[in-house]
Parts: structure tokens; C-alpha cells; sequence
């Protein structure tokens, strides 16, 4: 078995478990935002009208609260979210709930690998699509809508169809120019929004050992964007030591079998890779930067899960310090954790003497919900992960989704740009 | 069950049309249902009528997990969506919430239904008769969990 089927054979107290099965698995840790968490409370409701008692949760030890898609809120209704949001977590006894301008909070997804919520091996659900993010810990890690979590909530499992692998092999070590980002987007071109609808994707190779946790986590962050199920990656002494680093040291690694089945098995050679940008309107409609480089841009985004976390941070500073911006320019840490990093180690001081606004973690303008949404016609460069019709901002507005690195140096010069050719 | 077909002859129809990201405050189902499909149809909530089906191509509901996006078509009547196939993600939730069907056709089935047909589903044949036309497709038969999950009537009526 590879170490998806492991993990849910685990979790579901089988032997043995092949792709199709489908299975009742236990579930180690769960999440909801100020977004799917008043689903949550919605579906609750709706079950009490019907006569359900809900009086205490599975485990509200395994249970964890972010707020992050619509902090700082947005208006009144997001405001009341929140309200209603830490009366649940009162009413369940919820502790780890991380709130916004009460020290450390952020994007969920970033908040799961900074603070160590998801552990290797352990069986994730969230209430949000980017939940495969934290399979780069080497955890089983799926994404779920208001039901199905709410359901995880009362009973501590939820059914899985065991999924089919795709295995990405990256052979050699990237080049300088290139980031976790851009070999995502181009995998993502190669096999299409749905090419893993289904399935996970697993990645693995000289390539991966060679990345750092935090770029690890770029790629099964934006596995969501291929459709799949989840993303994940085998521990190693990287996960290990990123881990203790954060207070974690126990728990229980699962490795594939060495004759495990990957139902394909897709190799990529480094030294070929070059950045890559996802054009209006899929993330799988790639170009290769160079190729956009007379593409005029109206501003700059380096934020969300995908996009804003400390290295990420580091190679926007690497390309603006010094230079000046040339179209409004936003950088928001995806934590807060990461702003204060970002902050004792000068790149703060580089974003805004370079003209950048430095703002606080939120979902707000990934999602188009607010902090910075575009206008009609207006065409954005953004380190973040989708580029569909309005996604963030107006309907006719345009996103091409990019590697930190491509995004600040287009940035400086006000239209794609590849890092390679900023003077 | 019948009902007309709203067709949208698209790939990857995705839940920020579905239902915008600046709804997702909105936990009110009616108020959701206003503005469902407002991404790509400006005219949906007019022309949607109660008993409506939706058919569309793959990856239908593609994006993020937002259960806004089958509450928002299921409170604006749609009581199953047609498709070539559907992302993950929505389909669980319009399974497990009982909130609509997500049947998927083929590619055959996708090209003789038009805008306007009137359409009757038997999941139980696993057919579709095109009243319209009068022909009968066939639809691809739910897995035997998401069957008797749909008979339950959702996840939480459904007994393990």
C-alpha cells in the first residue's frame, strides 16, 4: 500500500485497503474558519429543528477555530460571524481557537504547519478545499463542506472513497528562478483542473528532499486546483526537525510499501522547469512568463496560503529590496507568526520602502470578499491559487496567478516579469 | 421528478460563479438562493423555476468547498444537476446535505439534451426520459454508498 491507503487503512481498522473501497475513517483533527464554522452552526440548527439533541461534540480537543476569510471584518454580517463563532467554541468547550488581534492567528491553512495542528499520519478534515495543504506534513488531509464536518463533529468520522495516487517525481533540484509554485502551476497545465479529480496526488523525488517544508507546502496546497482529493508527501528528517521546531515530537509516521501502486507515475526534471503563470481564467491555462512579458498590470498581490508564508515573504524581499514598485503593491503575511518574522528580520522594512502596502493576514482579497478587491478591467498579478471569473474582485477584473518571485519583479516593472530579467 | 433543463454548454463551471465570494458571510438559504449562479448568468434567479434542472459539462462545481454553492441552486428550485462530471467536493456536499442530485450523463446524453427540454428522472431505472424530444438516456448509476445515502436522505438519516 502507498501511504494514503496506510493512512486510512489506519483510520478505518482495516488490514488491507485498495483504491475504490470505501471506508468510515476516523478522523485525528479537525477545522473550521469564521466561514464554514456559521455553516457548521447552520447545519447544527437545522438539525435541532428536526428534534436532534446537541448537547457536546465528538472531541472538542481535535476540534481547532481560524478566522481568517473575512478579518478584519468585512461589515456588519462578517462581524456577527465572528460573534457567533466564539459562542460556539464557548458553548463546546473549544480551545484552540485563534483570534484575530489576540495574538497569533491567520489563514487556517497556514496556521495548521506553523503551529503543528496536523501531525504525520493522522487522518485531517477542514472545512475549507485548501485543507490538502497540510498533507505536505505527510498526514491524510481533505477538505469538506458544512455537513460532512458538522457530521465529523457529532460522531468523529466520515466516509472516504480510498483514492487513486498520482505520483510526481521531480528529479534534481530547482534552479534559483523557480519555486514550489511554478512546478505546480505547470503540473496543474499538463493534466488539467480535473487530471486529478478524485485522486491525490503524491509527490516524491530528489526534487522534493531537496525543497524546503514550506515549499512543500505550496505544491499539495494547489493539488485543490488539479481536483483532487489531497495532496500529500512522505515525512522525512525536514518534516521531523520542522516539526520540533514547533513542539511536536510525537506521533506516528506512515510510509508507503516500497512495491506500493501508483496508478501513474509522472516524472519532471528540474534543470527544464522555468516560472510559469496561470492566465485568466483556470489555473491550468499556463504561459511561460517570458512569453507575457508586454502584459501591463494594475497590481500586485503576495498573500494567502499559497503565497504569503515566510519564504515566500523572503523571495519578495530578495527581488524588491532596493527598487521601488511600480503598481500598488500589497503583501500580507498568511500569519501572524510569519508578520512578526517578516518584521524582526527587516523584509517589513524592505515591502514598504520599496512602496508596498503591509497588510494583516486575511483571506479577504484571495477570495474577493474584501481588503483589496479589483475593479473592472483591472488585471492583477497574485501569488495566490485560483483565477476564475471574479474570483477576486469584479467579474471582468483578471488574475494571472504567479510565484512570489515572478509577482514582485512584475511588480518593479509593472508588467510580467521574469526574475531572471529585472535590471 | 421533472422539471426543465437550464443548460450552460461549459467545462468547469466553478463555485465562485456559483455562488461569489462575497456571499459566503450568508448563512440565510433564501437570501443565498438570490444570488446563485450571479458569476456567469446575471438572469438565472429570474428565469429559475422550482423542479428546474441544471446540465452542464465536467467538473461541474469545481473550486472551493463552499456548501453555499448547492444550497444556493437547491433554494433556487434545481433539484439535480446533469453532468458529464463533478468536482469532489460539491458533489459530497450536495449528497450528504440531501440538498440536490448530481447525476452524471455522457457525452451522448450532454448533446441531445437542449435549453428548455422537459426532462423526467427514474433513479431508480437509472433513466432520463426527454419529454421533449422523446428520447430516454441513461444515467450513471450512483455508487451503492451514495445511493443509500440519497435514500436516506442524507447523511445524518443515514444509518451505517
Amino acid at each position: 500500500m502507498n501511504i494514503t491507503e496506510k493512512i486510512l487503512a489506519r483510520a478505518s481498522g482495516k488490514t488491507n485497503l485498495s483504491p475504490d473501497d470505501v471506508v468510515f475513517v476516523n478522523v485525528d483533527k479537525v477545522m473550521i474558519h469564521d466561514v464554514s464554522g456559521p455553516g457548521v452552526i447552520a447545519v447544527f440548527e437545522k438539525l435541532k429543528k428536526k428534534g436532534m439533541k446537541i448537547e457536546k461534540l465528538w472531541d472538542s480537543s481535535k476540534v481547532w477555530v481560524a478566522e481568517d476569510h473575512f478579518v478584519p471584518s468585512a461589515d456588519k454580517v462578517s462581524a456577527q460571524n465572528i460573534v457567533l463563532l466564539s459562542d460556539f467554541t464557548k458553548q463546546f468547550g473549544i480551545s484552540k481557537h485563534f483570534k484575530y488581534g489576540m495574538g497569533q492567528y491567520g489563514i487556517c491553512h497556514t496556521l495548521s504547519h506553523e503551529e503543528a495542528m496536523v501531525l504525520p499520519g493522522e487522518v485531517y478534515v477542514g472545512g475549507d478545499s485548501h485543507t490538502n495543504t497540510t498533507g505536505a506534513l505527510g498526514a491524510f488531509a481533505a477538505g469538506l463542506g458544512h455537513t460532512d464536518v458538522a457530521y465529523v463533529l457529532l460522531n468523529g468520522k466520515i466516509w472516504f472513497k480510498v483514492p487513486e495516487t498520482l505520483y510526481f517525481k521531480l528529479n534534481g533540484k530547482l534552479p534559483n528562478h523557480v519555486m514550489a509554485k511554478d512546478f505546480i502551476l505547470k503540473i496543474i497545465g499538463d493534466i488539467g483542473t480535473d487530471g486529478a479529480a478524485y485522486k491525490t496526488m503524491q509527490f516524491g523525488g530528489e526534487g522534493i528532499s531537496e525543497m524546503s517544508i514550506e515549499e512543500r507546502l505550496t505544491l499539495t496546497n494547489m493539488t485543490t486546483e488539479a481536483g483532487a482529493k489531497s495532496g500529500i508527501i512522505e515525512p522525512d528528517k525536514k518534516t521531523r526537525d520542522y516539526l520540533t521546531v514547533r513542539g511536536a515530537s510525537k506521533y506516528d509516521e506512515v510510509h508507503g510499501d516500497s512495491n506500493a501502486h501508483y496508478e501513474k507515475i509522472y516524472e519532471y526534471e528540474a534543470s527544464e522547469l522555468e516560472p510559469i503563470v496561470a492566465k485568466p481564467f483556470s489555473p491550468e491555462n499556463i504561459a511561460v512568463a517570458r512569453d507575457l512579458s508586454t502584459t501591463t498590470l494594475d497590481k500586485a498581490y503576495i498573500g494567502s496560503c499559497t503565497g504569503a508564508k515566510y519564504e515566500d515573504l523572503q523571495a519578495v524581499a530578495r527581488i524588491l529590496k532596493g527598487r521601488k514598485v511600480k503598481i500598488r503593491t500589497e503583501v500580507l503575511p498568511a500569519a501572524m507568526s510569519i508578520f512578526r518574522k517578516a518584521m524582526d528580520e527587516g523584509l517589513v522594512k524592505i515591502f514598504m520602502d520599496a512602496g508596498a502596502v503591509v497588510g494583516p493576514p486575511t483571506c479577504g482579497a484571495c477570495c474577493g470578499a474584501h481588503m483589496g478587491v479589483l475593479a473592472k478591467d483591472e488585471v492583477c498579478i497574485s501569488t495566490t491559487n485560483r483565477n476564475f471569473p471574479g474570483r477576486m474582485g469584479h467579474v471582468e477584473s483578471k488574475t494571472y496567478l504567479a510565484s512570489p518571485l515572478v509577482a514582485a519583479a512584475s511588480a518593479v516593472t509593472g508588467k510580467i516579469t521574469d526574475p531572471r530579467d529585472l535590471k | 421528478m421533472k422539471g426543465n433543463v437550464i443548460k450552460y454548454q461549459q467545462d468547469n463551471i466553478d463555485t465562485d460563479v456559483i455562488i461569489p465570494g462575497p456571499y459566503l458571510k450568508i448563512h440565510d438559504y433564501n437570501e443565498l438562493a438570490k444570488h446563485a449562479m450571479e458569476g456567469l448568468d446575471k438572469d438565472f434567479h429570474s428565469k429559475v423555476k422550482e423542479g428546474d434542472f441544471i446540465v452542464s459539462g465536467r467538473n461541474f462545481g469545481c473550486g472551493s468547498s463552499r456548501e453555499h454553492a448547492p444550497i444556493a441552486l437547491a433554494y433556487s428550485g434545481i433539484k439535480a444537476v446533469l453532468a458529464l462530471s463533478f468536482a469532489r467536493i460539491f458533489y459530497r456536499n450536495a449528497v450528504d446535505g440531501a440538498f440536490l442530485l448530481p447525476i452524471e450523463i455522457d457525452e451522448n446524453t450532454y448533446n441531445n439534451i437542449s435549453e428548455k427540454d422537459f426532462l423526467e428522472l427514474d433513479i431508480n431505472k437509472n433513466e432520463i426520459k426527454n419529454l421533449t424530444k422523446n428520447q430516454t438516456y441513461k444515467m450513471k448509476p450512483f455508487s451503492e454508498l451514495i445511493g443509500k445515502i440519497i435514500a436516506a436522505g442524507g447523511l445524518f438519516n443515514y444509518k451505517p
